[in-house]
């Protein structure tokens, strides 16, 4: 889990640099809460503190929560989230390793559900944002709720590329059109596409380490791809670019760190390549076709149901069974 | 030929130096020696008496159909009785002491010296008479094993696990012998290819193959170096790395036209073929920190193992743990009072260093470790997960049984779990499982049997009693004389039962004739 949390290092520097301190003061909050909650159920199941607490899996909970919502979000918020995380997802189910829904996704989609406004309202980032603010002013809007005098959200905050691509698309603009939105950079959106290069970097640094297995990451995004080229090529003006969906949103995040956690993820080999590919599919179709302009978090979480089948029907042959025969 | 790769396994730091500095050195006779009668898991009866003297070589006890044991020295048999032995399914079995007159006579069984002449038959019946027994591991009578032909023989020179170099130790010395075995081996089964495998990191082993086999070529002996990763040494997969097959599962290699033996068996056949002598010892290889002389050393069967450790110069003051085997697969012991028999690869006795205890256990986090080492494509993750839950369906269909119990995904596992040790106890689970199954199923069929035979015996009755019950009725009120004429009177009635219990009282009158006749004479 430590390897999880260096990995986690440049994507965090990253997002720092075009979010703010904000990023930072959400990972502290959230580790807090999320440790708090730890032991306490640890306490109240009966369990010893030590390797529990000490195996860090509760800190990269709160940290991969902590980096999918905005950094001015309300410091509750992060309370109510681990709370359903940790309490909820992992600890009721009987702890490390026997959870059956990523806890970090299911906090998330808690308070994503219960407070759809507060964390729809991300800052601009850095290179497009008219105002930022400094670190007492950011202790102060996520403590109080309330912005220094002079400025109001709708100063700061902005729509995200996928925000804008949802909400353009409905009013009848082609790609190409919505594309010229200043938000937008190379691939996804400006800033948005450096952060996931930076999560790509850390997920490599994974893989190199042993930490997880190539065939999540590889199917998540391969599928990606392959599902939007056709769709793309046939109608460009309605379906966006397949490296636009790659570089948005959550989805390299979860390609290298949410998606590959062996604990709700499919354990055989051919397993995890459906896993990944059917996370990559429901998000796809959840951004096309559904309320949110992000479906990363849900569709992580249905393919986690899909689990115990997937790993039955995907079943390597076993030796001696079915046989092979000379050559 | 070509080299196919099986599934998972682990590089391994091999171990061994130390052990083969030395050329193999021979073990002093110890003053007694206990010969364990037990053959895998059968035991053996014994077929010497309590006093009789014995020369080395001697049969003392048989299994009819099964590996003979034989005294390993010459001496005076002293006591028959149970011994603490080093056998994975008992920890004691009754064995036969001797007491060595420590001129170590020989009784050999006549020479073969034309063995190339000589018939399969004949061959395979001095295997049986000298007791080979198979020296990889497991103890099993090489003889039950050369009774079908079969077209390729393997004679595996791959070594079991760290810090066991016997077999690298034989090669590297009398490789002679063991390509003359492998010779009378293959000549028992009629193979058509006999495979001389060593480990790709057993350079000098396969140097003397090649000079032993260039001065003894026989048809169809070829040698091949496999790679260096555990568990290359498991016959199946030996198999499967040399042919690309799969021996099925709860099938046999020869299901494959493949035979496995090893090394030490083969030089162990020749011998019996060519000296007459019967398998009374075996190389051992004795490492670990905690011994002062490591290296391989010739031992009789019976010897004890605190004699073999004086042997070796005895122990040094970090020994923590005795083990038979290696440290993966191996059996640790509880005291040194034990005997050496032929499964006794290695006597390893490690340093506290290397037995500290592990890190707590913690939850599976299910990485999957386990899954890409496991030589049998399993997924040992979800094995664990169904045997917490003891969902033995689930157990089942994951195929716990194709299980070797080499020890890999213990070793990786993050967590720390034990995982060996469970999936043990969930196959004795099963086998406890399925035995009860089949006492349930004869006691259900004795029970439906007993009720069908109560329910034929009642129906006969019913309709025995409703035949006279309409014959009595119908009696009366017939009037013609067809219905009248099968009526019986009462004076035939009468006499029927007379004559009946006539007959009853001779039949017990004879019988107490003769248990009368019984006690009479005894």
């Amino acid at each position: 889990m430590g390897d999880v949390l260096i990995a986690l290092i440049p994507g965090v520097i990253a997002q720092v640099w075009y979010f703010g301190f904000g990023v930072l003061v959400q990972i502290a909050l959230a580790i807090v809460f999320a440790i708090i909650f730890e032991a306490a159920m640890l306490r109240a199941r009966g369990c010893p503190q030590m390797p529990f607490i000490a195996d860090l899996s509760a800190p990269v909970t709160a940290v991969l929560f902590a980096l999918c919502i905005p950094a001015w979000t309300l410091w509750w918020i992060a309370c109510v989230a681990m709370f359903a995380a940790i309490v909820f997802a992992k600890q009721l189910y009987g702890g490390l390793g026997r959870n059956i829904f990523n806890p970090a996704m299911a906090g998330y989609v808690v308070v994503l559900i219960a407070f759809p406004l507060a964390l729809a309202r991300w800052p601009a980032p850095a290179p497009l944002a008219a105002h930022t603010l400094d670190f007492g002013d950011t202790l102060h809007a996520i403590f109080s709720g309330h912005l220094p005098m002079n400025m109001s959200w709708d100063t700061l905050a902005q729509a995200t590329p996928l925000d804008t691509v949802k909400i353009e698309a409905a009013r009848g603009y082609t790609l190409a059109e919505i594309r010229n939105n200043p938000v937008f950079g190379d691939f996804g959106g400006k800033g948005w596409e450096w952060i996931a290069n930076w999560y790509a970097l850390g997920g490599l640094y994974l893989l190199w380490r042993r930490v997880i297995h190539w065939q999540v990451p590889v199917a998540l995004l391969g599928a990606t791809i392959l599902l939007t080229v056709p769709a793309w090529i046939v109608d460009p003006d309605v379906n966006p670019l397949p490296l636009q969906h790659v570089f948005s949103g959550g989805l390299m995040l979860a390609a290298f760190f949410i998606a590959t956690d062996p604990v709700t993820g499919a354990t055989t080999p051919r397993g995890r390549l459906v896993f990944g590919a059917g996370v990559a599919a429901l998000t796809l179709a959840i951004r096309r076709w559904g309320a949110y302009p992000d479906g990363v978090a849900f569709a992580v979480l249905l393919m986690n149901a899909c689990v115990p089948l997937l790993d039955r029907i995907t079943k390597p042959r076993v030796y001696g069974y079915g046989r092979r025969h000379h050559d | 030929m070509r080299i196919h790769r099986f599934h998972g396994g682990l590089k391994l730091e091999g171990r061994r130096k130390a052990a083969l500095a030395h050329p193999i050195r021979g073990c002093a006779l110890p003053p007694r020696l206990t010969i364990p009668l037990i053959r895998r898991d059968k035991i053996v009866g014994p077929v010497v008496a309590l006093g009789e003297r014995v020369l080395r070589g001697q049969c003392i006890g048989e299994v009819p159909g099964f590996a003979h044991v034989h005294a390993t020295t010459s001496g005076i048999v002293c006591a028959i009785e149970p011994h603490d032995v080093a056998n994975a399914s008992v920890v004691r079995a009754p064995c036969v002491m001797i007491d060595a007159d420590g001129d170590d006579n020989w009784s050999r069984l006549p020479t073969i010296d034309n063995w190339h002449e000589t018939t399969r038959e004949f061959l395979l019946a001095r295997i049986h008479d000298a007791g080979i027994a198979g020296l990889g591991g497991a103890a099993f009578p090489a003889g039950i094993k050369l009774t079908v032909p079969v077209g390729t023989l393997i004679v595996n020179g791959a070594e079991c696990e760290p810090g066991i170099s016997c077999d690298h130790a034989l090669l590297i010395e009398r490789a002679y012998e063991v390509v003359q075995g492998a010779a009378v081996l293959a000549r028992i089964v009629d193979a058509e290819r006999t495979i001389i495998a060593t480990e790709d990191s057993m350079t000098r082993a396969f140097e003397a193959l090649q000079n032993a086999l260039s001065e003894h070529p026989f048809d169809g002996a070829v040698l091949a170096q496999v790679p260096t990763r555990y568990p290359q040494g498991g016959e199946r997969q030996l198999i499967e790395t040399l042919t690309g097959a799969e021996v099925p599962a709860g099938g046999l290699p020869q299901e494959v036209g493949v035979l496995c033996h090893n090394v030490g068996t083969a030089a162990a056949a020749w011998r019996a073929a060519a000296h007459g002598e019967a398998q009374t010892s075996r190389i051992v290889s004795v490492t670990g920190a905690g011994v002062a002389h490591p290296g391989n050393y010739e031992v009789r069967f019976g010897t004890p193992i605190a004699w073999l450790i004086e042997q070796a110069g005895g122990y040094t003051p970090q020994a923590a743990r005795l083990l038979v085997g290696g440290p993966l697969m191996g059996l640790a012991l509880s005291h040194d009072e034990v005997p050496i028999d032929a499964t006794c690869n290695a006597i390893q006795v490690l340093d506290g260093i290397e037995t500290k205890p592990p890190a707590p256990e913690v939850p599976c986090i299910r990485c999957g470790e386990c899954a890409r080492v496991c030589p049998a494509q399993l997924l040992p993750q979800q094995l664990f997960g169904y045997l917490t839950r003891e969902d033995w369906p689930r157990v089942q269909e994951h195929a716990l049984d194709a299980c070797i119990e080499c020890g890999c995904c213990a070793l990786v596992c993050p967590s720390q779990i034990p995982l060996v040790a469970w999936y043990r106890w969930g196959k004795s689970e099963l086998r406890e499982q399925a035995r009860q199954h089949v006492e349930a199923d004869a006691a259900r069929e004795r029970y439906e049997a007993r009720n069908a035979r109560l329910q034929r015996e009642r129906s006969m009755r019913d309709t025995r009693r409703a035949t006279n019950l309409s014959a009595i009725e119908s009696a009366p009120t017939s009037t013609d004389e067809e219905s009248a004429a099968p009526s019986i009177s009462k004076s035939e009635v009468l006499a029927a039962i007379a004559r009946s219990r006539a007959k009853r009282k001779a039949r017990l009158r004879a019988e107490r004739d003769e248990r009368d006749d019984d006690g009479a004479a005894s």
